[in-house]
């Protein structure tokens, strides 16, 4: 189920809302004033770490051919891949960082270690997944557009082959996300604009290019006899990496009680009003500190949806705050173990591969769902959307 | 600007590459660095050796650069230099006081600590040395002619003596000294900075005359009365560094006389800080293209309106698509009224201009 108006979704006054939406303004504007030499340590202690992890992860590889000196270069690189592109790279290029005016640690200046060319992913991630969570139609996360993840997106016979797609984006992940910013829909209708299409696909063919001569090549042929084993060492590395990541990703908007909406949702909302929709719509799981650091603090996806540029190590304690203000106005906050809130991902993607008749909705909060207008009384779309298109929102 | 010497070798610059294959996305250097924060060329860096008192509200900075300095900069020429504070990145320019010499592998900046410069003060009183900071490649066009014309006049006020410092010391190295006249004001004795570097420098240099004033004893020099203390001041090429208000007079001066040409002028600090913000002409980068705005126009709706193909994303402040560096200038963040100087990434979809101002597209 939908909604179309997350403020009659939560039964909620105006008024309410927009206390919500002061108070958690005020937790942003305590963070922000209270940034300083802490979190930034915090940030080099982690690159410094992540840098080290990586070169001792090289150097162990160059006696690849020795099995338990394989297995261990192939943890050290997994884990520095990991930690790169979740806690430093994401997190970096979401401007958690650029308070600290360094060049060398900021959104607009940083190149991750994955397929996907910065500058395509601040575009498809920052921009249209974070402004338009979970909406459908308009945020190409829900299901990446290869998978079906609302009872709302339309079933064809195609989503007969879901576990399977399902597998097989989990392996290649990083390319799934390289793909991300082409918008595929476009493609296939011919609306793309042909230039800019080329010139994303030379951009996201370098990033490839790079990425692949280190890994597959490079590093390899500098190990002389054991290129080989180096080279399997390497791919597994990307592998983990992948399903790591396409795990904690998917564990931030699929579990049972994260909410989908739909294109009226967006009509007139407010600063608080889209505050509410990122609680709605996002799902955080529990661990210790290990497991928030390695999956980028997206433990905390509530709060990261909230506040998307503060740093990720105030989110644990930003969550007491959040908690709080969902518990006394009766919204729900959904958070679970990794392994169920996953549990009930996977179950989700299995059952949706089927026709609504053919399955049950999940339990859900009953709500109140608003006429649909009509054509004509809908206002125009955002100009500033620019290149991005229009999908049927929901069938 | 001076290429730094990774940029201008061919040699460094394939092996750069070559290495970055190994690195890539990030370069060797940020492997590097891990072991000598020096060696870095990603941005140039720089370690404080020492910090030297020169009066009691100020100090000079000795700084030896990382990898990518190049020392082939003009006497005169200012650096751009990034402190850290409370985690923060905070960057001013400051002229060269030391001369462009390669051997002692240090510069130097010469600070005076300002009333409410929050910075300055903690650049004289609080850093201490071993400190990493960042630095940005010599730059300006207030410089030491080569070779320097007959008969030169510099006009200094206050802390404006610190190119004018780096270029009497390169004359004095060179040992070529031509006819100087340095006319020095500062409020006393204890305020003037250099004092006895400059004596001595007039006492080994026949052809150096240093005229020393004393604003609380002497009052101001103002430029009608230049003739009083440098008789042949007309016929002199003249550099001039200095509070705001002297310099605007000297400009308007030498535009009555027709002598504009003969005067360069370093305007080191900055207008009083507005608290709304005014507006300006903002240029945008290598575009070539620039706009006048008022106050309430962002930078991003200006650039849209010059035809500027800027980045953007939300148009809210949140997603951070939009940023780029402000080269020059001033601007005010409407959400937190803060205002960002030059060196600084700003948020252009939130930004408006304060000053006229210059992005780097």
């Amino acid at each position: 189920m939908a909604y179309a108006d997350v403020r009659e979704y939560t039964h909620l006054t105006d008024e309410e809302v927009e206390a919500i939406g002061r108070e958690l303004d005020e937790i942003r504007a305590e963070v922000e004033a209270s940034r300083g030499q802490a979190d930034r340590d915090y940030v080099l202690r982690i690159i410094a770490l992540q840098r080290r992890l990586a070169a001792a992860g090289r150097i162990t590889l160059f006696a690849s051919l020795f099995p338990p000196a394989w297995l261990l270069g192939t943890a050290l690189l997994s884990s520095a891949k990991i930690l790169e592109n979740m806690e430093i790279g994401h997190n970096t290029m979401h401007g958690q960082w650029d308070w600290m005016n360094d060049p060398e640690v900021h959104s607009s200046s940083w190149e991750w270690d994955t397929t996907q060319p910065a500058e395509q992913w601040k575009h498809s991630h920052n921009y249209i997944h974070h402004q338009f969570t979970n909406v459908l139609g308009h945020d190409n996360d829900v299901g990446y557009g290869i998978l079906r993840m609302s009872r709302d997106q339309k079933w064809t016979p195609y989503n007969l082959g879901q576990p399977v797609y399902n597998a097989l984006l989990a392996l290649f992940f990083e390319y799934g996300v390289a793909l991300h910013d082409l918008d595929i829909e476009a493609i296939r209708k011919g609306e793309k604009d042909p230039k800019l299409l080329k010139r994303q696909l030379k951009q996201i063919g370098d990033k490839i290019g790079k990425q692949a001569l280190k890994d597959y090549v490079v590093y390899p042929a500098l190990t002389g006899p054991a290129f080989l084993s180096t080279l399997t060492a390497n791919i597994t590395s990307n592998l983990v990496r992948n399903v790591w990541a396409y795990m904690i990703i998917f564990c931030g908007h699929f579990p049972d009680g994260a909410v989908h909406f739909t294109e009226e949702e967006l009509e007139d909302e407010t600063r608080a009003e889209w505050y509410l929709r990122q609680m709605l719509g996002s799902a955080n799981f529990e661990g210790g500190k290990f497991l928030h650091i390695m999956s980028g603090q997206l433990g905390y996806q509530i709060e990261h949806h909230l506040f998307p540029d503060l740093p990720s190590n105030r989110y644990a304690e930003i969550s007491v705050k959040v908690k709080d203000i969902c518990r006394r106005y009766g919204i729900p906050y959904t958070t679970g173990p990794l392994h169920k809130q996953y549990g009930q991902t996977l179950r989700t993607i299995m059952k949706l591969s089927l026709p609504n008749r053919r399955t049950k909705d999940n339990p859900a909060p009953p709500a109140p769902r608003t006429r649909r207008l009509r054509d004509d009384e809908r206002p125009g779309r955002r100009h500033e959307l620019g290149r991005w298109t229009n999908a049927a929102a929901t069938s | 600007m001076a290429d730094s010497l990774i940029e201008r070798s061919t040699v460094l610059r394939r092996v750069r590459a070559v290495g970055k294959a190994f690195t890539t996305p990030l370069h060797p250097d940020d492997y590097l660095k891990l072991i000598n924060p020096l060696w870095s060329a990603r941005e140039l860096r720089g370690r404080v050796e020492r910090v030297e008192q020169v009066t009691d509200r100020s100090a000079t900075l000795v700084i030896k650069p990382g990898w990518g300095w190049s020392f082939d900069f003009q006497p005169g020429q200012y650096i751009g230099i990034g402190v850290e504070i409370e985690g923060r990145f905070h960057w001013r320019s400051y002229s060269l006081s030391s001369a462009p010499v390669r051997s002692e592998g240090t510069v130097a900046i010469t600070v005076k600590a300002m009333p409410e410069g929050f910075l300055s003060e903690h650049l004289v009183n609080g850093l201490a040395p071993g400190t990493i900071v960042r630095l940005e490649s010599p730059q300006g066009d207030f410089v030491l002619p080569d070779p320097p014309p007959a008969k030169m006049l510099f006009v200094v006020g206050g802390s404006g003596i610190t190119p004018v410092m780096s270029m009497l010391r390169t004359l004095d190295r060179r040992g070529s000294v031509p006819d100087v006249f340095l006319a020095y004001s500062a409020v006393d004795e204890d305020d003037m900075m250099f004092l006895d570097e400059l004596r001595e420098l007039a006492a080994k240099h026949d052809r150096f005359t240093f005229h020393e004033r004393f604003t609380d004893r002497d009052g101001f020099l103002t430029p009608d009365r230049l003739g009083d203390v440098c008789h042949d001041w007309a016929e002199r090429e003249t550099w001039a560094c200095g509070p705001q208000p002297m310099l605007d007079a000297l400009v308007e001066h030498f535009e009555r006389l027709g002598r504009e040409d003969e005067l360069h002028v370093e305007r080191f600090s900055l207008g009083a800080t507005e608290t709304d913000a005014e507006g300006g002409t903002i240029t945008f980068g290598d575009t070539g293209k620039s706009v006048e705005v008022d106050g309430a126009t962002t930078l991003l709706e200006a650039g849209e309106q010059a035809g500027v193909n800027m980045l953007f994303g939300c148009r809210m402040g949140i997603c951070h698509t939009c940023d780029v560096p402000l080269l020059s200038g001033r601007v005010k963040d409407l959400r937190s009224g803060d205002e960002h100087t030059e060196g600084e990434y700003v948020q252009t979809c939130i930004s408006v201009a304060a000053t006229d101002c210059t992005l780097k597209i």
